[in-house]
């Protein structure tokens, strides 16, 4: 078997981490992530979307850091890359105003199997929530700013379960 | 040592500012130190850090603990929790 000449004819792995205002378009991301690669076999998309919270919301304002919000993913997107033998990985975040239903973030990881690809997004997923420089400030139904979003207990265990496995 | 703060979500809104250049102290070695010394500067000061415990930190765009000395950083960052994605 030439395992050798198999390997060098492998891709190295893509990433592509963007942070902007416009909305992405999912089909569009996977086609990029998947296009002529023949030894990707699962592809997983998340996207997180922005909620009303009962009605109470009329917008989500996201503010980040820029440069080390990019930085951050990049480094969380790197590591799930290496840690899961991913074929590849796009993690795109918004920022500015967004409605409830409007997209705020997609990750699409593909490998060769879909254990990979489903592990990839969600660890990427986890570290993003905890570790990338985004906050969120409620704009209300009613009229007026609420208040900014607190960060969830859950986000830090959902984080920890990696790192206790890892 | 004048040193480029940023901050970001409440703690930008309570200071009332973005980013500023200050001047540190020499007994301002970490950044559990500077937010110590933020804290004095007035109210809207004390307001933004009067938990300093939840604070969170970067130096030069990468995370940091409170007991991370500030060295020759370009850029320290104040903020609270992330609550992205």
């Amino acid at each position: 078997m030439q395992t050798g000449t198999r390997t060098s004819a492998r891709q190295a792995p893509t990433i592509a981490v963007r942070i902007q205002t416009e909305d992405f378009d999912i089909a569009r991301e996977i086609a990029a992530l998947t296009r002529d690669r023949r030894e990707i076999g699962a592809v997983v998309s998340f996207t997180g979307l922005c909620r009303d919270e009962g009605g109470r919301l009329s917008a989500l304002e996201l503010e980040h850091y820029p440069g080390m919000a990019e930085r951050a993913i990049g480094v969380i997107a790197a590591e799930a890359v290496s840690r899961f033998g991913l074929s590849g990985i796009t993690a795109i975040h918004r920022h500015g105003a967004i409605e409830p239903g409007g997209n705020i973030v997609l990750v699409v990881a593909c490998a060769s199997h879909r254990q990979a690809a489903f592990d990839g997004a969600a660890f990427l997923m986890d570290f993003l929530k905890t570790d990338a420089p985004f906050w969120k400030k409620e704009h209300l139904a009613a009229g007026g700013t609420g208040e900014w979003v607190s960060a969830k207990d859950t986000d830090d265990k959902a984080k920890a379960r990696w790192q206790r496995n890892g | 040592m004048s040193i480029r703060i940023v901050y970001f979500a409440w703690v930008r809104e309570r200071i009332g500012k973005g980013s500023e250049a200050i001047d540190l102290p020499e007994t301002v070695k970490t950044v559990g130190e500077l937010i110590a010394h933020l804290a004095t500067l007035g109210e809207e000061y004390a307001e933004a850090f009067a938990v300093p415990d939840v604070i969170r930190a970067a130096i030069d765009e990468e995370h940091v603990d409170h007991d991370q000395a500030i060295g020759s950083a370009g850029e320290v960052a104040l903020f609270p929790p992330m609550t992205g994605g």
